[in-house]
């Protein structure tokens, strides 16, 4: 027996368990097995397997692997819901998520004590960050509900929703994804994690008390083949998926073509700059919150400290002495720091990628961790830019730590990454912070703090972290659409291009090249061949045949314009402009094009008018397409930034040879990007003659690149680029999937239409649509206080 | 609860308050190096952060929670410091500084035979012999603010006079407070000579640094006058009069830890702390605990290196304890006041 004189000799914390008494009756209740919740009730489990609680091993529950069929019947029960759900006003919506929210509340214990029954991480978190979150998110998206009608006029959800999260944040994950497509009036169709899809389970239980209608929620569980026939399902309009880089891929490659709507939430490898002048102490409970958190199961954790050397071994002494106070154990125990790692296959694949950084030179420093699956807190230093503890995401307690010397130093090492999640900046001064806060590339950057997260802000990654936001107005509008224009008659594949000579008449007039376009100055297609442009009587030109070197130099021009996504919006704005102008000045040689390719008289002095008006339109959003500042924590001011992507790439619809390639090359360039655009197939001297017109209007060379040639073949190798960041495509359904299939190897962003859906002289050829494709948002948290 | 009697041992890792001088060495203090302290940042969000999740993030329950609050008991400064004090006042604290616990909750503690006292009495200069009397025998040492406490602005020949005066009284420890302006114009030679100077008027007695944090208001300033402090010799370092409009807070506390663990780093010092006003109730005392072991160890927690500036707070630990002894929540109206 422990003596309270004992105790003020040692004093000790001594053991402070949560009491998990209600969830053990709850776990009892449910002994014989969960089936998945659909349509409003339980089904009776099928083939079931066992979900264990990784601190002990120990068995929770047995819970029902979903087959094709159970996700059918998901799906349906979904899909007959929807219109109904749909229907509802916004305030009636608001109200369900308003009550999950406050039943949220009123089982927080219970739902904190599952959760850490189930994914192992300490009580502390399960109670103070996980289910607080969760509420916070349904109370902020009940008001998106509420406010829908006002604040997205004519927006529709999207349908059915099928999201498949991770095993990390089981509870937060879920209500990340169902709040807003809830919201927004979809239906949901959700896979928990195998690993932990108990509070999942629970939670719809709570749903049912909420008198949430049978339909709006399903939750079937199983494992990746189960995740993999819902992100598959012909039946779900929209996919969210959360989770691994790896698997996001395969479900970008999945739902290619499908029409699908897809948000991805992926991996990260998230730098954490500490420069000399920071708090030093502040940034090593920073790396506490950052990566020995959740033991460092956290797709935005601070992964790789970048200390500059100045300060790097004063730095490591104070965060070498904060890590021998982790308390590594059980995580009902209130004083748990780091708790269980979620399953034995995760904690293998830690050892293993560490044991690999080992051979590879890292040298660990390490705490303490009790036996069974449990990691200690580790820090690995002498760990190059080229070892796997730097380049992979571990998804475990375990952090590097590379000195740097400059601030330009600091900046190469932190993007050198494929992911761009999260980034954290320590440094009291506010220049060096926001500077390089805009140059890390990534979508939440955390300035003197780490892991903060609101529902106010949106969260979501650059690069191949994925795309797509959650939380925040634009999380919200990724559960909405706007009505897309649909063609009457689709476009079809153009006939490939001829390149050998038109023997069968002259062109008329003095002969004329149409060149490429790349970084600033009219190029040779490589290829040496040309092609022939027919008329509406016979050929009217030849032009490049672009090939996959032209692609390649083209990108290269474009990613060397970055300096044009720097300009201010009024700079961009007056180049627009002088386009305009331009392009006026020459209206009459642009008809005359346009009419030799077989448009009418009125018709061709339209489209060029309605070009030269485009122009106007996106030089006055240049300087006005702003960001936000958001409400979410006191003192935080949180900056949501709307940044350009980089290079887009763009393949032109066939129809309107010169507003199809004005409309979608301005927005993007007026937002800052570089692009590389493959103008119509069969009609690209329109855009050809273009380029003298961008010669003429002090556009920095590269900003536009103009590639001519078979299109989906330049467009593949445009997909497939991995310094091409989104790829635009208005062309053939085919092309369409093949856009979507190819840029799963880099994550690019995608958008595909039908080329002959759009009507470009009306008001669908421009919008805000547009300059949200053309951007990505940057959400910047810095708080404040002296 | 079954709890064996054990007799404490004295002296060893918590020792019983004994008057001063007994554990604790004394800080000899330094040259002025102000690259100690004029680029060090401190961010305030940061500490707001840590200090906001400390009493979360650890928890002490049943047997320890007890064992935790009687440890805090043994580090108050049981205060009186009105302008109504009177001897029989200055000795009813005494009586109560010799005797934290009603009899039945110490015997319930299992803590019959354990020497079980405040860390000092703090009084005013004038009540000091009052004090030493009172507490004569009981080895409780008699704390006094000096130095034209609290705001400080006297003459600095009279301030060193009165703390002549206290040690001469009898005073253990002097509370002295600094002047404000000095921090507040960065004139650190200036607070160093001071303090430098208080130091030698001393003599034997330890000198508790008031640094009238509310007063510096930032916790750079904090952090530099913390600094300045050791350097010029405090044996401790104190965050507040309890009369200035903010008191003992924890992001102050965790700068001023954090620069007396930066001292000691470069000279092998160890400097005590007392957080002062403000704290009332046993929460309050676990949590400071707690914020003292995850920053500086478990040496922090014993009354030679930590003490708070705080008598309500003993009220609430006592009803806290005769709780865990009886399972009935208390009153403190059947409690001895102090």
């Amino acid at each position: 027996m422990t003596t309270i004189t004992d105790i003020l000799s040692s004093m000790d914390y001594g053991p402070s368990p949560e009491d998990s008494s209600i969830a053990g009756d709850w776990l009892d209740r449910h002994s014989a097995g969960f089936g998945h919740f659909i349509n409003g009730a339980f089904t009776k489990p099928g083939k079931t397997f066992t979900v264990n609680n990784p601190a002990t091993g120990k068995a929770l529950a047995k819970v029902t692997q979903g087959t094709a069929a159970d996700v059918n019947a998901a799906v349906a029960a979904a899909r007959k819901a929807q219109p109904k759900w749909a229907a509802l006003s916004g305030h009636e919506r608001a109200r369900y998520l308003y009550a999950l929210a406050r039943h949220i509340q009123q089982h927080s214990r219970f739902l904190a004590v599952l959760e850490s029954l189930d994914n192992g991480k300490p009580i502390r978190e399960s109670r103070d960050i996980d289910i607080p979150l969760v509420a916070r998110h349904l109370y902020h998206h009940a008001g998106w509900a509420e406010l829908i009608a006002d604040e997205f006029p004519g927006a529709e959800p999207v349908g059915v929703c099928g999201q498949v999260i991770p095993w990390n944040f089981p509870l937060l994950m879920l209500a990340w994804k169902i709040a807003p497509a809830l919201a927004a009036g979809n239906t949901v169709v959700l896979k928990p994690a195998e690993y932990t899809p108990l509070t999942a389970l629970a939670f719809t239980e709570i749903a049912a008390e909420c008198g949430l209608p049978k339909g709006v929620l399903n939750i079937v569980t199983g494992d990746g083949e189960t995740g993999s026939a819902i992100t598959g399902h012909e039946g779900i309009d929209k996919v969210a998926f959360t989770g691994s880089t790896e698997v996001g891929r395969i479900i970008r490659r999945q739902t290619a073509g499908s029409g699908k709507s897809l948000t991805l939430e992926l991996g990260g490898k998230s730098p954490f700059v500490v420069f000399a002048d920071a708090d030093l102490d502040a940034a090593v409970e920073g790396v506490v919150d950052a990566i020995w958190f959740n033991q460092g199961q956290v797709c935005c954790a601070g992964a790789r400290i970048l200390v500059a050397e100045a300060v790097a071994e004063r730095f490591e002494t104070l965060l070498t002495a904060r890590m021998a106070t982790l308390r590594v154990g059980d995580p009902l125990d209130k004083s748990t720091d780091i708790g269980a790692i979620v399953h034995p296959v995760q904690l293998d694949r830690i050892r293993d990628l560490v044991g690999q950084g080992v051979a590879q030179g890292a040298v660990l420093h390490q705490g303490q961790a009790p036996d069974g699956c449990f990691y200690p807190p580790t820090l690995a230093t002498g760990v190059e830019p080229a070892s796997v503890l730097a380049t992979e995401e571990i998804f475990g307690p375990v952090v590097t730590l590379t000195p740097f010397r400059t601030p330009v130093d600091a900046l190469s090492l932190a993007n050198n990454t494929r992911y761009g999640l999260a980034a954290s900046v320590w440094s009291e001064n506010v220049n060096l912070c926001l500077d390089i806060a805009s140059k890390i590339k990534a979508g939440v950057i955390w300035i003197n703090c780490t892991n903060v997260f609101d529902a106010g802000a949106g969260f979501g990654g650059y690069r191949e972290s994925g795309f797509g936001r959650e939380g925040g107005r634009e999380g919200m509008s990724a559960y909405l659409t706007r009505s897309a224009p649909r063609a009457k008659k689709p476009e079809t594949a153009p006939p490939a291009p001829d390149a050998t000579p038109y023997a069968r008449g002259q062109t008329q007039g003095i002969d004329r090249t149409a060149k490429l376009y790349i970084g600033g100055k009219q190029a040779r297609p490589d290829s040496g061949y040309s092609y022939t442009v027919q008329g509406a009587r016979g050929p009217v030109g030849l032009t490049g045949l672009g090939n996959r070197k032209d692609i390649r130099n083209a990108v290269e021009a474009a990613h060397k314009a970055a300096g044009w996504g720097k300009a201010t919006g009024h700079n961009r704005a007056q180049i627009l402009y002088y386009i305009a102008e331009n392009l006026s000045a020459r209206g009459p040689e642009f008809e005359e094009r346009l009419r030799s390719f077989g448009a009418g008289k009125n018709a061709a002095a339209e489209e060029v008018e309605t070009a030269i008006r485009r122009c106007f339109w996106y030089a006055a959003q240049a300087d006005k397409f702003d960001g936000a500042v958001h409400q979410t924590k006191s003192a935080h001011v949180t900056l949501a930034m709307k940044e350009p992507l980089g290079v887009i790439g763009i393949a032109c619809p066939l129809a309107f040879p010169l507003l199809g390639f004005v409309s979608t090359v301005l927005p993007a360039i007026a937002m800052g990007n570089s692009v590389v655009a493959v103008p119509s197939q069969t009609h690209p001297l329109a855009a050809t003659d273009f380029y003298q017109v961008l010669e003429t209007s002090d556009i920095p060379g590269g900003v536009v690149n103009i590639v001519t040639g078979p299109r989906d073949d330049l467009t593949k190798t445009l997909a497939q680029h991995d310094e091409v960041a989104a790829m635009w495509y208005f062309g053939t359904s085919d092309g369409g999937r093949m856009v979507e299939t190819e840029s799963a190897g880099n994550l690019k962003q995608t958008w595909v239409e039908d080329g002959a859906a759009r009507d470009w002289m009306s008001a669908e050829g421009q919008g805000r649509v547009f300059l949200e494709h053309a951007t990505q948002v940057k959400n910047i948290w810095v708080p404040y206080g002296e | 609860m079954t709890v064996d009697v054990k007799a404490p041992e004295q002296g060893k890792t918590h020792p019983v308050p004994a008057r001063t001088g007994a554990g604790h060495e004394r800080n000899p203090g330094m040259a002025l190096t102000p690259e100690m302290f004029e680029s060090h940042a401190v961010n305030r969000s940061a500490a707001e952060r840590r200090t906001a999740t400390l009493a979360a993030r650890r928890s002490v329950k049943k047997a320890y929670q007890a064992a935790w609050l009687v440890n805090a008991l043994r580090c108050i400064d049981l205060t009186t410091l009105a302008g109504d004090d009177t001897a029989a006042r200055v000795r009813r604290l005494c009586a109560k500084a010799r005797n934290p616990l009603a009899p039945h909750i110490k015997e319930g503690l299992g803590l019959g035979d354990m020497s079980l006292t405040t860390g000092a009495a703090c009084v005013y200069p004038t009540m000091v012999g009052h004090a030493v009397r009172a507490l004569d025998g009981s080895g409780i040492p008699v704390a006094s603010v000096a130095t034209g406490f609290p705001a400080g602005l006297m003459p600095l020949n009279l301030r060193l006079e009165e703390i002549r005066y206290a040690v001469a009284e009898g005073a253990d420890e002097i509370d002295i407070v600094i002047t404000r302006e000095h921090v507040l114009t960065a004139n650190w030679q200036a607070l160093y000579d001071e303090i430098c100077a208080m130091r030698e008027a001393c003599g034997p007695a330890h000198l508790k640094a008031i640094l009238a944090t509310g007063d510096l208001q930032t916790l750079r300033n904090t952090y530099a006058a913390s600094m300045v402090a050791m350097q010029a010799g405090a044996d401790f370092i104190k965050t507040s009069t309890g009369k200035e409009s903010v008191n003992a807070t924890l992001p102050v506390s965790l700068v001023m830890i954090r620069a007396l663990r930066d001292y000691g780093a470069v000279t092998g010092h160890r400097i005590g702390f007392k957080p002062a006003g403000g704290m009332k109730s046993a929460k309050e005392a676990i949590t400071w605990q707690i914020l003292m072991k995850e920053e500086l160890g478990r040496e922090w927690l014993n009354p030679d290196l930590f003490r708070f500036g705080a008598s309500s707070m003993l009220g609430d630990i006592e009803r806290q304890l005769e709780h865990h002894v009886t399972g009935r929540y208390a009153s403190s109206s059947r409690h001895a006041i102090a």
